[in-house]
């Protein structure tokens, strides 16, 4: 038995022990935003719903602190989230709805059947504010401060536990 | 009914697979046990149901059976018939059942055909395979069933990754699943050989078929792979050095390497160890792949869905066959004496240093792919990309390709390099010859340059074995090693030159603007939607004139699939025999003073990038002359033998002792 022999198994062992030790911890499978505490960039969105508003930088800077929902119709997390959007609509936020690579009609079908909790929405057909604001999925919620400031971001689907924690955000940058 | 059947066929085989280890075990304790007998019809069984499963689960597909769950998940009713069959393997559970149906086939074939090694080393490997089999089966069975129902059949299917519909979905992974899973043949000879302590040259011959024929189609499967990311991602790249990328290449290294070794082991009885451990390492790298892809401890483009329990159940099964043949290979290899000595400057002088050359790119791809999982451990996240791996690939790629050129020059054993010095001064000037013109032409990368120089000359090198010889007489697994030599010179021709001479415009055109790329006069005529079965798109409609000649129409398109949702690019490619033309569409680039709308067009002019995929191809050609020239002379000598044999019997049956020489017209192993 020579000791050289025993290289390939010692160097086997040392990367079946680290990739143990790497499928047993938990992993971060999102992408944080790079924006945040940054100021919102520039933008204008045209209507993506007729007879609402469409959305630009100019809403958001008018002291009051607000949600910049990023959404689509075709996406399913969506419609798991829409109540608990109207919930925090009914505690008196303002949502700004972004409709991502979405077509007017889909929009209007799914807010009748699942409810409008915005109070604009902005249509976003080729991802133009997501890749600004540095969003990698649909949906992400955002906490806009009063001067138009990104302050914190929500990583998929709102639940019932994360509302009281956006109210609180909300609350904080005020 | 179908699912049931394909399950219970699964089941089956998993039952096979222990017979066949059993069985191979009581053959190498005896080879005269009568349950030795059933090694062989187990395996070819097996491999018989395995396949069948995999059968079973593609007529699921085309047939949209939306009662299982993996077709409801990955199909869709309204998707194009092809893309049905091929989405079969565009999923976790449906691609690992090829795999496991490609591993019991490798088993069946090797268990039916392979007549030449002795017993109780076939015992040996058969019983290695039926244990190897039996934990992937293992894995299917009871984490991955492709086969499980749905309680209630699902309305419709939630379709399949747009990336994925493609015809490269119906060549890439199956071209490539046959070459990784070959490859356990190899392991399985490579352990039956140590276990027995049967390394012999005799050995070797058996074993180097199989290894040329899972490289052939590792080679092939990564050349369309490498076709495929370049026109469907539409970035106009060829090689990302993704994990998943590197996954493929480290068994083909590994498996370039052997089949190498393994020539001179069968040519010269030297090398015994290296063989067994490269046999050894193929496989282990094919196995380690499919852990990286599957279990998520890496990002990759080419991830399955992320499932740890699976990853560990991989590790498990990882530790089990690589730890215990490394356990074993430390155990045996001190028995096993090195073989026949020969000089450093002699055919296998060159084969060993390329052999250490090709081990080495292996231990830098390896390093490099691996080294992110090492980071996270203490909270980095790094990407390892082309800074580290072209620089640190060519430091060792650079002296390969010279003796690559070299080696096949030099004689056996021991030879003079004054003999060839001709040749040697004939490589070196052209090399440097087209460095100093590509110098003086511009300012180009020092990689790209000496690239340029290396291939042109290991082109020249390639054929230069023909020299002086009768080309009717040149053995076929010679031209083999040529054509496959040749390949590897016409490949880097082709990605020197792409990386050197590539031209890239981004320019935002309104319908009637034009613009000029390396003598290319690119007009944006219009952009149209169109429709297709499951998408819809924008379809820019470019002509492309080189010089004076007619344009040619080009319609590149950015589409948007709805089930699922994702937009996806399609280039359009202009093929000329000295390179390429790429086009994509992007977005709307805004209005622009005359009130038309504008669209970025994306135009590059890749020289010579066709001929990264033609010597993919030639190499993996050159591959299967080698084959047919080994089985030529294996035949012709067993038919010799036979020969012998019958008329030795006939003069002892004379009983005359004046009869003809015992034939021995045996020939001889050719020497390239």
């Amino acid at each position: 038995m020579r000791l050289a022999y025993f290289i390939p198994l010692a160097l086997f062992l040392f990367f079946a022990g680290l990739a143990g030790y790497q499928l047993t911890q938990p992993k971060e499978q999102n992408v944080r935003s790079q924006m945040i505490e940054q100021p919102l960039p520039d933008f204008t969105l045209e209507p993506a719903l007729e007879g609402m508003p469409g959305v630009s930088r100019a809403d958001f800077v008018d002291g009051q602190p607000r949600l910049l929902n990023i959404w689509a119709s075709w996406c399913l997390p969506c419609i798991a989230e829409a109540p608990h959007l109207e919930r925090l609509r009914e505690e008196g936020v303002e949502i700004i709805g972004i409709a991502v690579r979405d077509r007017p009609e889909a929009v209007a079908d799914f807010l009748n059947r699942y409810g409008n909790p915005y109070s604009r929405i902005g249509s976003d057909d080729i991802s133009e504010l997501m890749l600004e604001i540095g969003a990698s999925g649909v949906p992400e919620t955002y906490v806009i401060d009063a001067a138009g400031n990104i302050r914190y971001q929500h990583i998929g689907d709102i639940r019932a536990e994360t509302v009281p924690l956006l109210l609180e955000k909300l609350e904080e940058v005020r | 009914m179908i699912a049931e059947l394909g399950l219970a066929a699964l089941w089956l085989s998993a039952a096979l697979s222990v017979l066949m280890m059993i069985s191979g075990a009581m053959g190498l304790r005896d080879a005269a046990s009568p349950h030795a007998l059933y090694a062989r019809p187990a395996a070819v069984v097996q491999a018989f149901l395995a396949v069948l499963a995999f059968f079973l689960l593609l007529y699921a597909f085309a047939v949209t059976d939306l009662s299982i769950k993996l077709v409801a998940t990955n199909s869709h009713s309204a998707k194009p018939f092809i893309y049905k069959l091929t989405g079969t393997w565009g999923n976790h559970e449906g691609s690992m059942l090829l795999w496991v149906a490609v591993l019991a086939l490798s088993g069946g074939l090797l268990g039916g055909l392979e007549r030449r090694l002795p017993e109780k080393t076939m015992s040996a490997t058969l019983m290695v395979q039926g244990f190897v089999a039996l934990g992937f089966y293992a894995f299917m069975l009871l984490s991955s069933n492709p086969f499980e129902r749905l309680p209630v059949p699902a309305l419709e299917g939630g379709g399949l990754n747009p990336l994925l519909q493609d015809i490269g979905l119906a060549i890439h992974p199956p071209t490539l699943y046959v070459g990784y899973v070959g490859l356990s043949v190899a392991f399985s000879l490579a352990m039956g050989a140590l276990i027995t302590r049967q390394v012999t040259p005799d050995f070797a011959k058996v074993m180097r078929p199989w290894v040329l024929g899972a490289w052939v189609f590792l080679t092939f499967g990564i050349t369309a792979g490498s076709y495929w990311a370049y026109y469907e991602l539409g970035w106009g790249g060829w090689w990302f050095w993704d994990p998943v990328e590197n996954a493929s290449l480290m068994p083909w290294l590994a498996a370039t390497a052997l089949l190498h070794s393994v020539t001179v082991l069968a040519a010269r009885d030297a090398l015994r160890t290296w063989t067994i451990m490269l046999g050894v390492l193929a496989f282990s790298m094919s196995m380690l792949g499919t852990f990286l892809v599957r279990s998520g401890v890496l990002t990759s483009v080419h991830a399955f869905a992320v499932d740890p329990e699976r990853g560990s159940f991989i590790l498990g099964l990882l530790g089990l066959y690589i730890g215990g043949a490394l356990v074993i290979f430390a155990m045996r290899a001190g028995s096993i004496s090195e073989g026949k000595r020969f000089t450093v400057t002699s055919r296998e002088g060159a084969l060993v240093f390329n052999n250490v050359m090709l081990s080495a790119i292996l231990a830098i791809v390896l390093l490099g792919t691996l080294y992110p999982l090492l980071t996270e451990a203490f909270d980095v996240r790094v990407s390892v990309g082309p800074p580290y791996f072209n620089p640190a690939g060519a430091i060792f790629a650079i002296p390969m390709f010279i003796v690559m050129a070299v080696g096949p020059l030099l004689r056996w054993k021991d030879d003079k390099p004054a003999r060839i010095q001709f040749e040697l001064a004939l490589l070196a000037a052209v090399a440097i010859a087209i460095v100093a013109l590509v110098a003086i032409l511009g300012d180009y990368s020092v990689l790209a340059v000496l690239g340029l120089a290396l291939s042109v000359a290991l082109g020249i090198g390639a054929l230069l074995p023909l020299k002086g010889r009768n080309i009717r007489r040149v053995p076929t697994a010679t031209w083999g090693m040529i054509a496959a030599h040749f390949g590897v010179a016409v490949s880097l021709f082709g990605m020197a030159s792409e990386s050197a001479f590539t031209s890239e415009k981004l320019a935002a055109m309104a319908p009637g603007d034009s613009e000029v790329v390396a003598g290319w006069n690119i007009q944006l005529e219009s952009v149209d939607p169109v429709a297709g079965p499951n998408w819809t798109a924008i379809e820019a409609r470019v002509l492309a004139a080189r010089g004076d000649e007619d344009p040619t129409v080009l319609g590149p398109q950015s589409r948007n699939f709805w089930s699922p949702p994702q937009p996806t690019s399609e280039s359009a490619l202009v093929t000329r025999w000295d390179g390429q033309l790429y086009v994509v569409v992007g977005d709307s680039a805004g209005i622009d003073a005359n009130g038309n709308e504008r669209w970025q067009i994306r135009v590059w002019w890749k020289p010579f990038v066709t001929f990264i995929w033609y010597g993919g191809l030639l190499i993996a050609f050159g591959g299967i002359l080698s084959i047919v020239g080994r089985l030529q002379v294996d035949l012709k000598r067993r038919s010799a033998k036979a020969q012998g044999k019958a008329r030795r019997a006939d003069v002892e049956a004379l009983g005359s002792s004046d009869g003809d020489e015992p034939g021995t017209a045996a020939a001889p192993e050719p020497a390239e």
